[in-house]
Order: C-alpha cells, then structure tokens, then sequence
C-alpha cells in the first residue's frame, strides 16, 4: 500500500522541520526575567504535523499519478474542470459578466479600505498581464520588471511638479517612456538567454534604483516626492473616499482593456511568434522569424504595461520614493505569473489576487502572517506546478472535405 | 541548362584547429533533387548550418538565385531568418518542431515570413489583418493534407509519432514558400512504409517546382530519389554526379568501406 520508503522520507522531513523552526518555536528567550523557556512540546507538534502533512501530500501525488497513468491519451477527462469552462464560450460569457458585475459594484459593497486594497490587487493584474508577454509568452526571465514600473510611477511625479502635468497627459507618455527604455535596454540585452538574461535584467532594476536613490538633484533621493496630484475627472473636487473610488474604477478599466489587449496578442501572428520563441529559438530563425524583432516587441510592450501602473501608483499614493521599487517587487509579480500558469491571463489574474490579498487575509495570523504565506506558496507549487491554470490552447475547426473553409474558436 | 539557383564555391567552416568542411563546391539547378550523403561526421549538417545563416563560413561564398524573379543574393553573412525569406528553408536532423504548440500552429508559424499583421493590426484585428490569418489559416491547413497530418490539427506537436514529426518538419518548411528545400535525414528513424510515403512526398514537392537539397543515409531512398548525388567526407567533397557514376566511384565505396553503397 504505502512505500515503507515514503514513510522514512516523511519521517526525515518531520525531522529537519523540527530543526529548522526550533530556534523559533522551541526556544523562547525572556529578556526582562532573563530566563529561557524550552517549549518541547511545540517541537513535537511541528515534527507530528509535518509528518503528517508529507505523508498526506504523498498520498494525493501517488493517487494522482495513478489516475494519470490510467487515463493517459484520454485529454477530454483529464482535462481540468477550470480549462474546460475557459473553452467553453457558453460558461465564459456569463462568468466574465459576472465578475465584471462583481467588480462594478464592489466599492458599494465594501468599505472604502477594501476598496483601496483591491485597487492595489488590481494593479498587480495588470503588472502580471504586462509581465506575462514577456516571461510567460515569450519566454525571456526579466527579473527587473520593477524598473519600467518605477519609470512610469517618476514620470508622472517629475512632469507634475516640474511642469504641472495632469495625470491623464502623463498616462501615456509615462508607458511610452518605458516602452522606450525597455528598447533601449533589449538591444544589447536581448541577445543573452536564460539564467544571463534574468541576471542582467536583475541588476538592470538595481541600477534604475539606485539611480533614482543618489541623484537627489534628479529625483530628490530616498525622501522621494511628495504631493503628487491625484487624478482629475473633468476638473470635478473629489472627497477622499470619492477619489479611491475613481481610481479603482480607472484601474478596472485598464484591467479590462489590458485583458483585451493582451488576449488579442497572444491569438494573433506576433503572438504565435512569441511562443514559437520560446520553444525553440534556432527553429524560430530558421522558420523566417526575426528573433531580435520580435523579442524586442515582447519587452517593450511589456515594459508599456509597467508605466503605465506606474503612473497609476504615483497618482494613487501620492508619494513615490525609490523604496517601493526593490527587487522583492519585480520578485512579488514574477511569482504571479509562475504561480498563476505562465502564459494564462486567467492564471495571471488569480495569481495576482491570491498573492496580494492573501497576505492582507491573512493579518488575523499576526507574525505567522508571512509563514502562513509562504506555506501557501509552497503548496500551491507542489500540487499545480505548472500554475494554477494553464494556459489554453487555442483549438481549430474544420468542415470535413472542404479545402480549409476555417471557422475557429479560442 | 538553366542558371543554378544555388552555387556554393570554397565553402570552409572551421572549429577551432578542425576543418568541419573544407573548400567544398556545390550547385542545383531547378526542380533538381539532388543529395549530400557521407559518413558520419562528415560535415552536412555544418554545410547545411552554414548554409542556412546558422553558422557563419570561415571562408567561401554561397549564392542563391531565385529562379523565378532572377534575383541575385549572396548568403554569407546573412541572418538565418532573412535566408528563409530569401526562398531557402530547411528542416532539422534532430527534430526541432515547437513542442507543445498544435500541429497547426507549427505550419503557421512558418507563413510568418510571408505575412505581415504587427502590434496595431493584432490589437484591432482590421479587415486586412483577418483576412491574412484566414489565409494563414488556409494555406496551412492545404499543407497539413498534402503531408497527411489534417486529422491531427489540434494535436501538440510533440504527441506525434517519429515519422510524423518528421513530415510536419517539412510542413513547416514547405509553409515559407521556399523555393529550395533543404532535408537533414528526413526519413531517418521511419520504418519503410513511412519511407515509402516520404519518397511519394518528396516526388510530389518537387513535381510542384520546390528543388530540393538532401542529407540520408538510406541508400536506397537516395540512389531512387536523386538526380545527382555530392559525396563528402571528413569535410571535403570526394566525388560528384549521377547515382550510377557515384555508386561506382572507387573513392566513395573506400570512404564507406564495407558499407553497402548499392541497395
Ligand atoms: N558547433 C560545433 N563545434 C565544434 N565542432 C563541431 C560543431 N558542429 C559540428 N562539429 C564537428 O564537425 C564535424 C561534422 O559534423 P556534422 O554534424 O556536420 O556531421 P554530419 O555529416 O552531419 O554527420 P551525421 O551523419 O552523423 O549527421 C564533426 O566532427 C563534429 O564534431
Ligand atoms: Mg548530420
């Protein structure tokens, strides 16, 4: 039934968990009493309950290998229940309707708080979908994403204080300023591949930082800019609570535009390009695609995508100092699009939400609030590796006999 | 005779101290079938590599003539994707298909060279950007019937069989409106019934005025399909000509030693 060997391995893995959280968990130091507490008891919970977590894990991933192996080459079954209403027009319209419905009326539904954070979650949706052109589609690990986006959040503080520059002016100059960068920097970037692609994107984003934190004449340094005026709507005074409603709703409309948008990418030439690179780049060449065109595009609209949050969020806060722009950042929206299934805009929108709403769930946790986090995290990687939901292929159909007449749904 | 459509003169290709291909001519005219056979490591696939951009030559110089317009382009140098718009196209020894996209998708991919729609026609799909996908859609699903393959549609590249992702190599090549054909050991791996449709396949490709430039190792396949046959061997060119004057060739069987030359 169950290997004797999983059961050792469960065994060790309680073991090591019992080791690794026992400076936390077993030892309590009091500083004023200036006495230590050994909490054994906590030990042996945490060695039992990870015992009994690995074994139970191991016992959904052996089922599920066996269910897999049974029905291997029956793809209409196995096939997941969230990949076959995404096929299936009939379910999709009412669901998208529904969730559009949803959005409209949240901030009526909830307080102004919720209201904020979803906003927030928002703009990771659409950072996630811009990031997902490039690392889920095209395939190039860009870890400096964060740095398009810090672009977009300066232009608009820049071009308001120096120049009086209201938002809705800024919102497309702040995504054309880092489509350009994101140009400037593909050109000699682009050639690299892999592991030296995401280093040098990686140290891209510090450098963007780094900037922005020592040219103090430039961006006044780590005390960043203040005052950053809100957006207008027609020259109207908006209330504080009025003025986070506008914005949510403006972040739900570029939500649905970007999932337009994007979505229509994918399905297209460009779009088909973009996967063909990542599959294989030689085969790409040969087939006639120009590789440093089209990874370029990637980039670039992917760096389109960051501005323009980024304006968004100096518009928004207010307030932008280099410190909302680190690596944990561009870290936070990669794990959205892994997590999410790359290449998936649905995968992408509920990773997005899962990984900026959970955290804030999850407050009622107190300090185990990260732990609690990360735990998620790693389950989730167990058990879905490929994402939450993967990305759907888009099918073809063709009338029996005649040459070609296509009719094709996504 | 009319004018070659390629001519590859000198063409040397070096690794470091080794000579992978040395001084080595080569020319076909249209609607030629014409193959490259030698013993292992004897170099095709650099010349094939060379040819096609993915390695620059050391040395030598590779024209392509397209045979309809008359177009002159010198190859040296070139990026391997303008090659292919040139009218060149290859397919792969070891299969490089796009694994996880739809057998469809694969031949798709190769109609890119020849189509157009960019950023503003994908987000607006205008008239013309549908009516090229349709055509994409059209034209690549003509190609799949031709190959065999238009049951498998939707099916992922990688679930085919050897043969089959073989011929969709071909598919994807035939789908860049290449004049040239350019086949790295297109039946290797095949048992003989596949081998035989490939022989039908070929015949058929070239019948619609597709020449065709071939690497095998079956014999029999190249002594039945080609109208003249190159013979290299650690990099250089050992003889040149028809099946029958190369099968009788004293340099080539020594270079086979003991390999079966007539099948
Ligand atoms: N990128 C490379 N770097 C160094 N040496 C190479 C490279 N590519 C090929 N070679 C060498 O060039 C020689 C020719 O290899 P090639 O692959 O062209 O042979 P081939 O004739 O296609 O053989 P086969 O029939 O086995 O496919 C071999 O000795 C190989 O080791
Ligand atoms: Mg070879």
């Amino acid at each position: 039934m169950f290997p004797l060997k999983e059961l050792k391995r469960s065994a060790l893995i309680a073991l090591w968990f019992a080791f690794l959280t026992f400076p936390i968990m077993v030892i309590k130091v009091d500083p004023i009493e200036r006495t230590v507490e050994w909490r054994w008891d906590n030990m042996f919970f945490i060695a039992l309950g990870s015992f009994v977590i690995s074994i139970l894990s191991k016992v959904y991933l052996i089922r599920k290998e066996r269910r897999a192996g049974r029905k291997k080459g029956n793809r209409s079954i196995t096939e997941p229940f969230m990949q076959r209403i995404l096929r299936e027009p009939r379910f999709l319209y009412p669901l998208s309707l529904a969730v559009l419905v949803f959005a409209l009326s949240f901030p009526y539904l909830f307080s102004t708080y919720q209201t904020n954070i979803m906003t927030t979650a928002l703009m990771y949706v659409v950072l996630g979908l811009g990031l997902n052109i490039v690392v889920g589609v095209a395939g190039l690990l860009d870890l400096g994403y964060v740095a398009f986006y810090a672009v977009g959040a300066y232009s608009y503080a820049l071009l308001n204080m120096h120049f009086n520059m209201g938002f809705w002016a800024v919102l497309p100059i702040g995504g054309l300023f880092a489509a350009f960068l994101g140009i400037l920097l593909g050109f000699p970037v682009l050639r690299l591949r892999g592991d030296y692609l995401a280093i040098v994107t990686l140290g891209f984003g510090e450098i963007i930082r780094l900037i922005l934190e020592n040219w103090n004449d430039f961006s006044q340094g780590p005390s960043g800019i203040a005052n950053i005026a809100r957006p207008g709507f027609f020259g109207m005074d908006m209330s504080f609570a009025g003025g986070i409603t506008y914005i949510y709703y403006l972040v739900v409309g570029l939500v649905i535009v970007t999932i337009f948008v994007v979505n229509r990418l994918q399905n297209s030439r460009l779009g088909r390009a973009w996967l063909a690179l990542r599959e294989d780049e030689i085969a790409c060449q040969a087939m006639g695609i120009d590789k440093t065109k089209t990874k370029l595009v990637a980039f670039s609209l992917g760096a389109f995508w960051a501005g323009l949050v980024g304006v968004i969020f100096a518009a928004k806060t207010t307030f932008v100092n280099p410190a909302s722009f680190t690596f944990l950042e561009s870290a936070i929206i990669l794990s959205i699009v892994v997590l999410g299934g790359m290449g998936s805009i649905v995968g992408v929108i509920f990773g997005a939400l899962i990984l900026i709403l959970m955290p804030e769930y999850l407050r009622a946790l107190s300090e185990y609030r990260m732990l609690a986090f990360g735990g998620i995290l790693v389950v989730m990687m167990v058990f879905r590796p490929e994402g939450l939901i993967s990305n759907v292929r888009r099918s073809y159909q063709f009338k029996k006999q005649s040459s070609g007449q296509a009719s094709d749904r996504s | 005779m009319s004018e070659a459509i390629l001519k590859v003169s000198g063409l040397t290709k070096n690794f470091g101290g080794i000579k992978a291909i040395d001084n080595v001519d080569l020319d076909i005219r249209p609607g030629e079938i014409v193959a490259l056979i030698g013993p292992n490591g004897a170099g095709k696939t650099t010349f094939f590599n060379c040819l096609t951009g993915i390695y620059t030559p050391s040395a030598g110089d590779i024209r392509l003539c397209n045979p309809k317009s008359g177009l002159k382009t010198k190859l040296n140098g070139m990026k391997p994707n303008k090659i292919t718009e040139k009218g060149m196209a290859r397919t792969f020894q070891n299969i490089r298909l796009f694994p996880t996209m739809s057998v469809l998708e694969n031949v798709m991919i190769g109609r890119h060279c020849r189509t157009k729609a960019f950023i503003l026609g994908a987000i607006f799909r205008n008239p013309a950007t549908r009516r090229e996908e349709e055509e994409i859609i059209e034209m690549s699903y003509d190609i799949l019937k031709k190959i065999g393959l238009h049951k498998e549609v939707n099916e992922e590249a990688r679930n085919l069989s050897y043969g089959a992702q073989r011929r969709l190599e071909i598919g994807r090549a035939l789908a860049t409106e290449p004049f040239l054909l350019l086949l790295d050991e297109p039946a290797a791996g095949m048992n003989p019934k596949e081998t035989e449709a490939l022989v039908r396949l070929i015949r058929q490709i070239c019948s619609e005025g597709h020449s065709i430039l071939l690497i095998e190792h079956d014999m029999k396949l190249v002594m039945s399909l080609s109208d003249r046959i190159f013979v290299m061997d650690y990099g250089k060119k050992i003889a040149q000509g028809t099946p029958e004057e190369v099968r009788s060739n004293p340099a080539v069987i020594k270079a086979y030693l003991g390999e079966e030359v007539d099948a």
